[in-house]
């Protein structure tokens, strides 16, 4: 280790400080007033060591979300992972581990790291912002002690060799100034400008990114085809709004869903797999508005003023209708089935609350090209409705929706209800209704009968509007460019210094000019400020220039290659 | 030629490149081989390596009587015979990295085959067997195009190594026939932001394999146990190898940063109606991102240059993978997929 950090160039404390880092800070408070502390605090806040120590912690903060189920993602995934762990739920609730990214702890990562972006960056730009009208720093005395330096003799004047120099540099891009026999030069202010730019925009990107969390929200809606949505909270099956939406945001928007195309593959290895979907719809962006048409598809979302409305799923809505024990039609409609798998086995509930002696239930799947094995038991074979089939187990009691807790529209609560038993016990305990379109079975004991009369389709929609989300583009694309300029320039300087050698051949007073006798005794020294720093071609390069001539600089034996020194070090 | 002979042709090409990568491999092998019963070249030519000469222009330069210890160092071989075998071994290096080139080539007709073969033509990245061709083919590209500019051929038997084994796993594990991609992948920006991933992912591995061997190079200098013949003395110096690697990265990171900041929150927003999802294969790539931006920070950082932050780019490079096999996961299977599930 110590071994590489002395072979590593370390050009910022020789060249006289660093305008890019903030000085390290002690490492332990002093003993001192509530004054002193605070700024010893604000200092380690915004030191670059706890901006890495920061960046480590909310990477490690971000991992959990990805592991435990996320409530805002998928609150029924969140559900059924409680269900199954009962004894961690608490625990994990109580640490919002369902909600990892909007958690104290989380928020606390980010909110310090901001602070300490802030804390880094506004000296920074202070310190840029003199660097850029500053001199480039006066020549060192020891220009040999640099990671490049050279030094050769010419037969010229110093004069003119120092005004070549301050001319190669000064069309080479540096900013270059004379100071009696030497010349100082320095590029690439455009590397900080663009780290400063980058680390602005990282803010800029969670200002637009924080304004979408707070101030938007995001809804889905399950429509069967036909039917209409107008945007109120009401209708949505799931919404997650914003910490500040206010429910008078929702934009005036309806639209009704037309109709739903979809194909499948329907030979090869991914037979089964859709190809394409699509649903046309018509809406208004006011009520009173003109209508207008859309073919919603995935990656076609529907963009009305700020409200998106994506096609995000589909699925089958069995048409049934029950008749109750007196014969009465107790329920008629479509219900909405949700796909457990790629070939849309569907599973759902029909609930017959105005059932009567007894209110009827059904659960059971929908399979939209049935097959049967022994196996298996009925099973789909493929996802669209070549041959769909309802495979129900009904159910006699009371649905339990009287009590006044809420009830998933999906599953029904059995604790109340009970099954038939099989006539034929071979086919199992429980009596089970098949059924395909059209047809129509009797319940046990004259309690109704349910019938199959067709499918229909449903789309899941989902309504969005994410305010800040133009902010937040920009801010990244602005953030890279900044960051290909932090990364790609190399910021440099260079330093020539000339003299008159004594005529004796012996070093010369360094007091400039002697005309007369002597050769003149160029030394040049560069320093790349970048972190991947290799300046020898560069300096090679300046050296020719500034000699004057184009033999190549390694057949000078006075050639000093402190590269080399340094890697052996 | 009709979709099926294009995915078929795909088929062979991939398996080609693969025994053509074996056959680079085992010359960057030999020339390895080669290299252990020689000298170390000239130290005093040492800038060469360092400073971005490759093994082979630092070793066909030596000229062995100019060595103060070319006698001993040269032990029982006479100066002849030990540099016709510099000879032999920059030769084979040159044939390794050509067959790479081919290898390489037969790799992209693989991958374009793949494209032509999926009825309709479609981009080659759309199931897992699909995107660890695509990614291997990265690695292999930015290797090569990379090579020049920081005189990488010492890497080819690394990287040779590494596509020839997860090529084979590739065909043998995770194999699936062509066809359409599922609807939710049918947009241009999946296109821009795959391609964008795997150069970047690509370059994120070839600087991964330079700070390994960083690692290894510099534990073994410290400890005093460099051996002076063989494959890690021939290696650049380990400061080089620490510059390679970090140039390596600073040109990934940008890129990493348009594929998964900007095309990614621009697909998902098409695809899925918001930008950001915190989706665990966006966490992941956040989460990358963040550990390669704490490399950046780590280097710069008096202290953690060298050692620690190569780490911390490992760790990235170990979240970048663990995302990959996510990504795959989430996409190649289909089922998990909502909107196969509906
Ligand atoms: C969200 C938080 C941050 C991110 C994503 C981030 C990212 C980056 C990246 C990618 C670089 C590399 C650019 C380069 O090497 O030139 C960089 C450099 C730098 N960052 Fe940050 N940064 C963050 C916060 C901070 C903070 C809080 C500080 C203040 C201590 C800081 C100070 C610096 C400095 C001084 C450099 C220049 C290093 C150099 O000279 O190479 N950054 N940052």
């Amino acid at each position: 280790m110590s071994r590489l950090e002395t072979g590593v160039p370390v050009p910022e404390t020789e060249a006289g400080g660093s305008a890019t880092q903030p000085p390290a800070p002690p490492a332990s408070p002093p003993a001192l007033g509530p004054v002193e502390l605070a700024r010893w605090a604000w200092r380690q806040l915004t030191s670059m060591r706890t901006a890495l120590v920061l960046l480590f912690l909310l990477a490690l903060a971000a991992v959990p979300g990805s592991v435990v189920p996320q409530r805002n993602i998928d609150a029924v995934r969140v559900r059924s992972w409680q269900d199954a762990h009962p004894s961690l739920t608490p625990v994990y609730d109580r640490l919002g581990l369902f909600d990892v990214y909007g958690s104290v702890w989380f928020s606390a990562i980010y909110i310090l790291l901001m602070v300490s972006l802030v804390g880094c960056v506004v000296p920074r730009l202070r310190i840029y912002w003199r660097a850029l009208r500053a001199r480039p720093p006066q020549v060192p005395r020891h220009l040999d002690r640099l990671p490049q330096s050279r030094r050769f003799e010419v037969d010229e004047d110093p004069d003119a060799v120092l005004e070549r120099a301050r001319r190669v540099l000064r069309s080479r891009r540096y900013r270059v100034a004379v100071d009696g026999s030497s010349v100082s030069a320095e590029k690439g202010y455009l590397r900080e400008a663009g780290n400063l730019l980058f680390h602005v925009s990282v803010l800029v990107v969670l200002v637009g990114f924080a304004l979408g969390q707070l101030l938007g929200y995001k809804g889905s809606v399950i429509t069967i085809v036909g039917q209409g949505f107008s945007n109120s909270l009401s209708q949505y099956d799931d919404f997650d709004p914003g910490s500040l939406f206010d429910p008078d945001q929702l934009s005036p928007l309806s639209f009704t869903v037309d109709d739903f195309h979809v194909s499948f593959l329907t030979s090869g290895p991914q037979m089964g797999q859709p190809t394409s979907f699509d649903a046309p719809i018509t809406y208004r962006t006011t009520p009173g508005a003109r209508p207008r048409h859309h073919d919603l598809a995935v990656n076609h979302p529907l963009d009305a003023g700020g409200t998106s409305v994506f096609l995000v799923g589909h699925g089958y809505a069995p048409v049934v209708t029950v008749r109750d024990g007196h014969g009465q039609v107790a329920y008629h409609g479509p219900a909405v089935f949700l796909p457990q798998d790629s070939s849309f086995a569907s599973f759902g509930v029909v609930k017959v609350p105005d059932a009567a002696p007894e209110q009827l239930g059904f659960e059971g799947l929908f399979l939209p090209t049935y097959g049967f094995t022994m196996e298996r038991g009925p099973f789909s074979q493929f996802p669209d409705d070549l041959d769909p089939v309802l495979s129900l187990v009904p159910y006699h009691g009371d649905l339990g929706l009287d009590d006044g807790r809420s009830q998933s529209v999906y599953t029904l609560d059995k604790s109340r209800l009970s099954t038939y038993p099989n006539t034929d016990k071979a086919l199992g305990p429980v009596k089970r209704i098949k059924l395909s379109v059209g047809q129509t079975v009797g319940l046990p004991n004259g309690d109704g009968s349910i019938r199959f009369d067709g499918v229909r389709r449903w789309v899941k929609l989902q309504v969005s509007h994410s305010p800040g989300k133009d902010v937040a583009l920009a801010g990244v694309l602005v953030g890279i460019l900044g960051l290909m300029l932090s990364l790609f320039v190399r910021p440099r300087r260079a330093w020539v210094r000339v003299r008159r050698d004594g005529p004796d051949g012996g070093p010369g007073d360094g007091s400039g000019a002697r005309p007369g006798g002597g050769r003149t005794v160029v030394e040049l020294g560069g320093l790349d400020r970048s972190s991947g720093g290799d300046l020898s071609g560069e300096v090679d390069e300046i050296e020719r220039l500034v000699r004057g001539d184009p033999t190549a600089p390694d057949q000078d034996p006075q050639h000093v290659e402190h590269q080399t020194q340094e890697e052996h070090a | 030629m009709t979709h099926a002979q294009f995915a078929a042709f795909s088929d062979n090409a991939v398996m080609f490149a693969s025994i053509v990568y074996a056959l680079a491999f085992l010359a960057h092998l030999a020339e390895w081989a080669f290299v252990r019963s020689l000298p170390l070249p000239a130290v005093a030519e040492p800038v060469a390596v360092g400073a971005g000469g490759g093994l082979a222009r630092a070793a066909a330069r030596v000229d062995l009587a100019d060595r103060p210890d070319a006698p001993a160092a040269a032990g029982a071989h006479g100066r002849g015979s030990d540099e016709d075998r510099e000879l032999r071994v920059e030769k084979l290096g040159r044939i390794g990295l050509s067959l790479t080139i081919l290898g390489c080539a037969l790799h992209l007709a693989g991958l374009v085959g793949r494209g032509l073969g999926s009825d309709p033509i479609r981009v080659p990245w759309g199931n897992m067997y699909e995107f660890t061709l695509a990614g291997t083919f990265g690695v292999a590209l930015m290797y090569l195009v990379l090579l020049k500019r920081y005189q990488l051929r010492w890497m080819g038997v690394l990287v040779t190594g590494f596509l020839v084994v997860i090529l084979m796993l590739d065909q043998l594990e995770l194999y699936q026939d062509a066809g359409p991609l599922v609807p939710a992948l049918h947009s241009y920006w999946l296109m821009i932001h795959v391609l964008a991933a795997v150069i970047a992912s690509g370059a994120f591995a070839v600087g991964a394999l330079t700070l390994v061997l960083f690692l290894v190079k510099s534990r073994a200098v410290q400890r005093g146990t460099l051996q002076p013949r063989g494959y890690l003395a021939r290696l650049p110096e380990a400061v080089a190898l620490e510059r390679v690697a970090y140039r390596v990265h600073a040109f990934a990171f940008p890129i990493w940063t348009f594929a998964a900041l900007v095309a990614g929150p621009i697909w998902a927003e098409y695809a899925w109606g918001s930008y950001w999802n915190w989706d665990p294969k966006e966490v992941w790539a956040f989460i990358t991102w963040v550990i390669y931006a704490a490399y950046l920070h780590a280097r710069a950082t008096a202290g953690w240059r060298g050692k620690a932050a190569s780490i911390i780019a490992l760790v990235g490079f170990a979240s970048l993978l663990f995302n990959f096999v996510g990504i795959n996961y989430f996409f190649g299977g289909g089922s998990l997929h909502s909107y196969a599930g509906g």
